[in-house]
């Protein structure tokens, strides 16, 4: 085999086996840094090896007993020099380190990285740390990949990871699974960091980046695979749903200048139809359950109805309405309570919506908020009062981060300037 | 990205008598499976019946003709498939490696990968999509 297509190898071996390899070796050793050290030793390992001896048929095995032995080494080699630096110093308190029980590497605990991503996801972390720790940790990214996707200095995010190890370190997380209480916190947190690498995947497919549409697939990866250890949790499942349905629109989400498109005019012809049939399918499994419907599975419920709408005048926007009000009640916020507005203006007319939006215009939360003003225009312009409209837009256009977002309610905005005929 | 594993038949597969697939077999490939899912990989995975239980639909000079299997060529036919997300077509292939021989003897499988909207970015002049989204705009208004 030649070398470079041998290393092309060794590295899709790497990326299959790193999350196994290193969940298991934090299960024992209990410490990120020396996990990640010990699994580093055996790809340099295998990079040594294998090109003369040829890839091992079970290579996850061969790199599993490489850093088995590996860590054995090391820790008695710190062993040996503690207990040499305690006798010198003559240290009455002296323990020696305990060797990790390295047999138990070759028990197939098959929730590793469960119990990976519950840790690489502690509240502890701030957001930013969870993600580039769940995509290096469970991901098998590369710190200059999570930087590339983030739009970071790579220096930024390696530092980001490095505080983020110690930090569990120092307030010794332990890496077991939270029960009680704690477990549904944790889950949440779980599920959020998810959603948001799936979000800053999907906000940026109107970029040129080829990384972020990638951040799509590797959150509907991550959910996948918390969605086949984690059976009997509806929100994973609500989660997945929701990913799928939204990731199903991401080709007609722009046009072919790069401006988005909004759902109303997208070409449905060109909407995922297997990816909204796993999204349904998800969503009937988490309505099912019996702890009722989190706001995961309410956001993919909505979805759903869009989904399952053949053209954009047939969304059910009554039922859409009503499931906003469900979820407003498990997670209120006046994000969903304008999203909700926006409904109920299409279920009864644009009067109906503006009592609405009115309502939480002055919500601090939305201050700066551009959809709050877009919303607001479309209504007033809808309700024939043109002057106010305007504003609005503009308003909205001075907001936004986004180019094409700015074009889009400039023009609208402009369209305005013109006397209505 | 997406890609299309299948299992090629063969002349076991494809037989009148052909015995469903050993215990040791279903076990090793449930396994497979389940790596699979829990890896996040795969999106879909089925096995096909013998292509004497298919039919096959000719389109000729504007006319069409139902072919009522089973189908020569048992090489070219397809006897169970996998729809996979991985990252490259490396990842691929490493997966492919690890999946169980799923016959006795001799038997391949195939890893196609899928069209995605990107493939089209050349074939597609910016002109051409330009066009092509004005007009599905003007459909779209039309159908308000």
């Amino acid at each position: 085999m030649e070398t470079a297509e041998l290393h092309r190898r060794i590295d899709a071996v790497w990326r299959l086996e790193a999350p196994k390899l290193i969940g298991a070796l934090v299960r024992v050793v209990r410490d990120i840094d020396l996990a990640e050290e010990l699994a580093q030793d055996a790809l340099v390992s295998a990079l040594e090896r294998w090109p003369d001896s040829g890839i091992p048929d079970n290579p996850g095995a061969w790199l599993m007993t490489t850093a088995r032995n590996r860590g054995i080494d090391l820790l008695r080699h710190r062993q040996l020099a503690e207990r040499k630096h305690a006798m010198l110093g003559g240290d009455p308190d002296f323990e020696p380190h305990v060797m990790p029980d390295f047999d138990a590497l070759d028990d197939d605990i098959g929730d590793d990285r469960l119990r990976l991503i519950f840790t690489a996801c502690h509240p502890v972390l701030p957001h930013e740390a969870r993600i580039a720790l769940t995509l290096r940790l469970l991901g098998g990214l590369t710190t200059a990949e999570i930087a590339r996707a983030f739009l970071q200095p790579e220096p930024t995010v390696a530092q980001r990871i490095v505080r983020a190890k110690r930090t569990l370190a120092e307030k010794r997380v332990p890496y077991d699974m939270p029960r009680g209480e704690e477990r549904g916190e944790r889950l949440a947190s779980v599920l959020g960091v998810i959603y948001l690498i799936f979000n800053e995947g999907y906000a940026a497919t109107a970029g040129e980046d080829w990384m972020r549409p990638a951040l799509c697939e590797e959150a509907l990866r991550l959910g996948r695979m918390l969605a086949a250890l984690e059976q009997d949790e509806p929100e994973v499942l609500g989660l997945l749903a929701l990913m799928e349905l939204q990731a199903s629109r991401t080709h007609a989400r722009v046009d072919a200048s790069g401006r988005p498109v909004l759902l109303d005019r997208q070409d449905r012809t060109r909407w995922d139809r297997l990816a909204i049939a796993r999204g349904q399918a998800l969503l009937a499994r988490a309505i099912r359950h019996p702890d009722g419907a989190g706001p995961h599975t309410l956001q993919a419920a909505i979805a759903a109805c869009h989904a399952g709408a053949p053209t954009a005048a047939a969304t059910d926007w009554p039922r859409i309405a009503a499931l906003y009000a469900l979820l407003l009640q498990v997670a209120p916020s006046p994000v969903i309570e304008l999203n909700r507005a926006v409904a109920v203006s299409r279920a009864e007319g644009p009067a109906a919506g503006l009592v609405l939006v009115e309502a939480i215009a002055d919500a601090p939360a939305l201050s700066r908020y551009a959809p709050l003003p877009a919303v607001r225009g479309d209504l007033l312009e809808q309700l024939g009062r043109r002057d106010e409209a305007r504003s609005e837009f503009r308003r909205a256009a001075e907001l936004t981060t986004n180019a094409g977002e700015r074009e889009v309610m400039l023009a609208r905005a402009a369209a305005l300037d013109i006397p209505a005929g | 990205m997406r890609c299309m594993v299948m299992v090629r038949a063969t002349d076991e597969s494809e037989s009148e008598t052909q015995a469903m697939p050993s215990a040791e077999i279903m076990a090793a490939m449930n396994r497979f499976n389940e790596e699979l899912v829990q890896a996040g990989v795969m999106l879909a995975g089925e096995g096909l019946k013998p292509s004497r239980d298919g039919k096959r639909v000719r389109f000729a000079s504007g006319r069409q003709q139902v072919v009522d299997g089973p189908f020569a060529e048992t090489r070219e036919l397809i006897a169970g498939f996998w729809l996979w997300q991985v990252r490259s077509m490396d990842e691929a292939l490493e997966w492919a490696r690890r999946c169980p021989a799923p016959f006795v003897g001799e038997c391949e499988i195939e890893i196609r990968p899928l069209y995605e909207e990107a493939d089209f970015a050349e074939v597609m002049s910016p002109e051409l999509r330009e066009s092509e989204a004005r007009l599905r705009g003007q459909i779209a208004d039309r159908a308000r």
